[in-house]
């Protein structure tokens, strides 16, 4: 798409469009490249040329159980994260469709969370999640020992779990509400006249013209939980106790940047580059697909 | 509302006043643990009633956090991000919309497609260029043996170096691409009528006069909406300040805050902690509620 009515100029466009592509080029596509490489070659711990492997950095990280480990980890966290995120906001969001009275202060409330950046939501929630002080810690007081994040896996899974949700149902509720609001009022009406009740009319109505949204999220969520968990794992529980929530962002930063390891790391960051390249296509299609829904 | 239903009524203001408190939840614990004094932010179970030390937990955490100078790195951080997306993304969108150049698709396409590789999927080798943004360059000079040329000709070996590790360059430059606020602009130079550069062609403004003059001016409510959006972006960045800064000077809050959490060997003054907590969630969570009609707009234009 352009305009009719042009300006001409040969330089001017280009050096208008230079600070934005250079930054790309510099900062987006050089580093990808760079992964893809680095995925394709081991670097001798001494200096020297990289050696080229082939896939030999892909081999071993299909091979190794750790990595299944963490995929496996990532799922849960990515599945949970996503259901309970989005089954709330759909919920929030029908329910506030519904109100009249006190529509801007529920919609106020609901929108907040958006702005906490996630790992300061993350200190809160350690603080409410420890097993000695704050919200939780009276479980402890009747079963002692009953919940423990520090030391149990499943606990601290949890507890991630929770954060991330937290954070996410926000953005969830603001698209379901507004893609609530679009339907238009005489659908809803008219079902009504015909003697459909409140249950039916979301069912065969409702639901309908906002799948649409429903899958733009879904896709949108399980990518954001694949890169986001970032923050809130980082400062909740640095991937442990043992592995127990080390997703597979994580990973790549630990063994990257930490261990140090930039051909494993990369080789992990080019598997998770094309499942995101993936995801987004597939949100590409739906979000094309919605356009001719409109119309 | 469509039929008189009291029960269900009863049912939609029940289930949102359990949403809102849940909602509210983690916000109420932090901002009663941060007012309590230390004997009872220990206690088990935690008392919800606010003390009222909140001020004085807030003047330690800001000491122990050394806030003040992460304060200033926060803002010139978020500003920095806010200000160069703007620019970058609204001059990108205006040659893409009103020039006709060779690569004009190429570009926006390069853009776009940015979207798809999160700064989290390629962490090394972007620390790797931060620490010398030139390095593309280098590398490519030396692949087409330029470098040898200049060593041969004038004798000079080339090795060109911009470190941005532990600068605000290196904070705010990386980001300054949006992608997102990159296609807003877009879309909505699209919506202008024609007649306005007709009529600017016609009275013999340039572009530039006729970006600056008419097209920014327009667009002031689609940067008051990507500007909220920008702001909550900037002022929560973690993994990109977390990688680039390794000088205590150059932290930001966001980043500063873990060292506020208590370790196993520590006193556990979690009021503190929470009294730190609520200052680095406030700025953004101010900025949304009281631009809530622009914040709400950018977000649902902009679908990430």
């Amino acid at each position: 798409m352009i305009k009719r009515v042009l300006f001409r100029n040969r330089l001017l466009p280009y050096l208008l469009i230079l600070p934005e592509v250079l930054i790309v080029f510099v900062f987006f596509y050089w580093p990808s490249a760079k992964a893809l490489f680095w995925s394709l070659t081991l670097e001798p711990p001494f200096g020297g040329p990289a050696k080229w492997v082939g896939l030999d950095n892909f081999r071993e990280l299909f091979g190794s159980a750790e990595y299944y480990e963490s995929a496996g980890i990532t799922l849960v966290f990515a599945f949970w994260t996503t259901a309970i995120s989005m089954g709330l906001a759909l919920l929030l969001a029908i329910f506030v469709d519904r109100v009249i009275r006190g529509l801007v202060v529920y919609r106020t409330v609901l929108m907040w969370p958006y702005a906490v950046a996630a790992p300061a939501a993350a200190v809160a929630f350690q603080f409410i999640f420890q097993p000695g002080v704050g919200f939780f810690a009276f479980l402890n007081d009747i079963w002692p020992g009953i919940w423990d994040p520090n030391i149990v896996g499943a606990d601290a899974m949890l507890m991630v779990i929770i954060a991330a949700s937290w954070k996410s149902i926000t953005y969830n509720f603001i698209f379901f509400l507004a893609g609530l609001q679009a339907i238009p009022r005489t659908f809803v009406e008219a079902a009504a006249l015909d003697g459909a009740g409140p249950v039916r009319r979301f069912v065969t109505i409702v639901f309908p013209l906002l799948s649409p949204t429903f899958f733009f999220l879904l896709v949108i969520n399980v990518t954001d939980s694949f890169t986001e968990g970032f923050g809130i794992i980082n400062v909740m529980t640095q991937g442990g106790p043992g592995g127990a929530t080390n997703i597979l962002v994580y990973k790549i930063y630990q063994d990257g940047f930490i261990g140090l390891d930039l051909s494993g790391s990369s080789a992990q960051s080019v598997v998770l580059m094309a499942l995101v390249i993936l995801l987004t296509f597939v949100q590409f299609k739906w979000i094309e697909r919605r356009i001719h829904y409109a119309e | 509302m469509i039929e008189r239903t009291p029960i269900l009524n009863a049912v939609t203001h029940t289930i949102l006043g359990v949403g809102l408190i849940v909602m509210c939840f983690p916000l109420v614990i932090a901002f009663v643990a941060a007012t309590l004094p230390y004997e009872a932010v220990i206690d088990v179970p935690m008392t919800l009633v606010p003390g009222s030390e909140l001020l004085e937990n807030a003047a330690r955490a800001w000491e122990r956090g050394d806030f003040a100078t992460q304060g200033v790195n926060s803002v010139v951080m978020t500003l920095g991000i806010l200000f160069g997306k703007i620019a970058c993304a609204s001059l990108t969108a205006f040659a893409i919309c009103y020039f006709n150049f060779r690569f004009r698709m190429l570009a926006f396409w390069l853009i776009f497609i940015t979207l798809m590789l999160p700064l989290e999927v390629r962490i090394v080798p972007t620390y790797e260029v931060a620490a010398n943004a030139l390095l593309p360059l280098q590398q490519l000079l030396e692949v087409l043996w330029l470098t040898d040329l200049v060593a041969w000709l004038a004798g000079i070996e080339v090795a060109l170096e911009w470190n941005l590790l532990d600068t605000y360059w290196g904070l705010t430059l990386p980001l300054f691409a949006s992608a997102t606020a990159t296609f807003l602009f877009r879309q909505f130079f699209l919506t202008i009528p024609e007649e306005l550069a007709e009529a600017a062609k016609m009275d013999g403004a340039g572009p530039l006069r006729f970006f600056f003059q008419i097209l920014l001016p327009l667009s002031k409510t689609n940067i008051a909406a990507l500007s909220v959006i920008m702001f909550v972006f900037g002022w929560n960045q973690y993994l990109w300040p977390l990688l680039i800064t390794t000088e205590p000077d150059m932290r930001t809050l966001v980043m500063g805050l873990e060292n506020l959490i208590p370790s196993e060997d520590e006193l556990p003054e979690w009021n503190v902690a929470m009294a730190g907590t609520l200052m680095v969630m406030l700025p953004p969570i101010v900025v949304v509620l009281v631009l809530q009609r622009w914040f709400v707009r950018g977000l649902l234009g902009g679908e990430k």
